[in-house]
């Protein structure tokens, strides 16, 4: 089927529209200043994780439990938690991923998580990491856990 | 001979110089972080604040707190002066002075990890006192 061409840049605009979706191509073009705010904070102390690998719901829930947080203190001023949470929600996953409850917090509950990692990671790795929350002990060149590395 | 020994006159300052050299493992504290020691003495009515009462607060185990920190050696080793790790696994850059001469210059940040971290290990926050301590402790290391 041959495309006509406005109909084709009709289709193609958005793409150059798109927002700075971090992880994406666009975001080094046009980085959200809110990055450097979340890669600071919540990069202190784990790997900062990539918003898209968890629904609004779940973001929300996390950055409301802040006091007890995974069982640590992490908590924020309410200025600067409601700024993550925005940039969280905004760049969250649009879809509702399957996971073992609802919402998520954990982003190794997550079914496409556990698929991706039962047969590659043996016992004694995960010990040697300590946790699947250390996602750079093993994908070493990601600073947000790039499953591509 | 003394002839000799007279042309290595101009050389003997090198004798002083070990004299002269500063220690080389104490730092001393910037303007920015003896504010913050200032701020803490104020609210704390001006007590004298002291190093080894902050080593025991670093180094002891402590009731009350989250059952996963019970110290600040959980997740910064017994030594200051070591990189430390978090409970996910994120090096924590070393305490102490001599080792990381810029830490405790920023207010803002002193608070939130004061915050944070006496709420996860001693399950309260912390005194000026206690705080003050603790950064004396930090200052000598």
């Amino acid at each position: 089927m041959r495309i006509p061409r406005r109909l084709a840049w009709a289709l193609l605009t958005p793409l150059f529209l798109s927002p700075a979706v971090p992880g994406t191509r666009a975001e080094a073009a046009t980085p959200d200043p809110d990055v450097k705010l979340y890669v600071e904070e919540c990069g202190a102390c784990h790997v900062p994780y990539l918003p898209r690998f968890l629904p609004a719901e779940s973001w929300r829930a996390i950055i409301a439990g802040l006091s007890d947080h995974f069982g640590d203190d992490a908590s924020l001023d309410p200025e600067t938690a409601k700024r993550i949470e925005a940039f969280l929600v905004r760049y969250a996953s649009p879809r509702k991923p399957r996971a073992d409850r609802w919402p998520p917090l954990r982003i190794s509950e997550l079914d496409w998580f556990k698929r991706a990692h039962r047969h590659e990671v043996s016992p004694r790795r995960l010990k040697q990491a300590g946790t699947w929350a250390n996602c750079t002990y093993c994908h070493r060149s990601g600073e947000g856990g790039d499953e591509d590395d | 001979m003394f002839e000799r020994l007279r042309g290595l006159l101009p050389f003997l300052f090198l004798l002083v110089l070990p004299v002269l050299a500063p220690p080389l493992r104490a730092a001393q504290p910037g303007p920015a972080q003896k504010a913050i020691l200032e701020g803490y003495r104020k609210e704390a009515g001006g007590v004298e604040f002291s190093a080894e009462r902050g080593r025991k607060l670093f180094s002891e185990r402590h009731v009350g707190g989250k059952p996963t920190t019970p110290s600040c050696t959980t997740c910064h080793t017994a030594d200051p002066r070591n990189r430390g790790r978090t409970r996910a696994g994120k090096e924590i850059a070393p305490m102490a002075l001599s080792a990381n001469p810029d830490r405790f210059s920023d207010p803002k940040k002193v608070r939130k990890w004061f915050r944070r971290n006496c709420r996860s290990v001693l399950g309260r926050e912390c005194t000026a006192q206690e705080k003050g301590d603790f950064l004396t402790f930090m200052f000598s290391q």
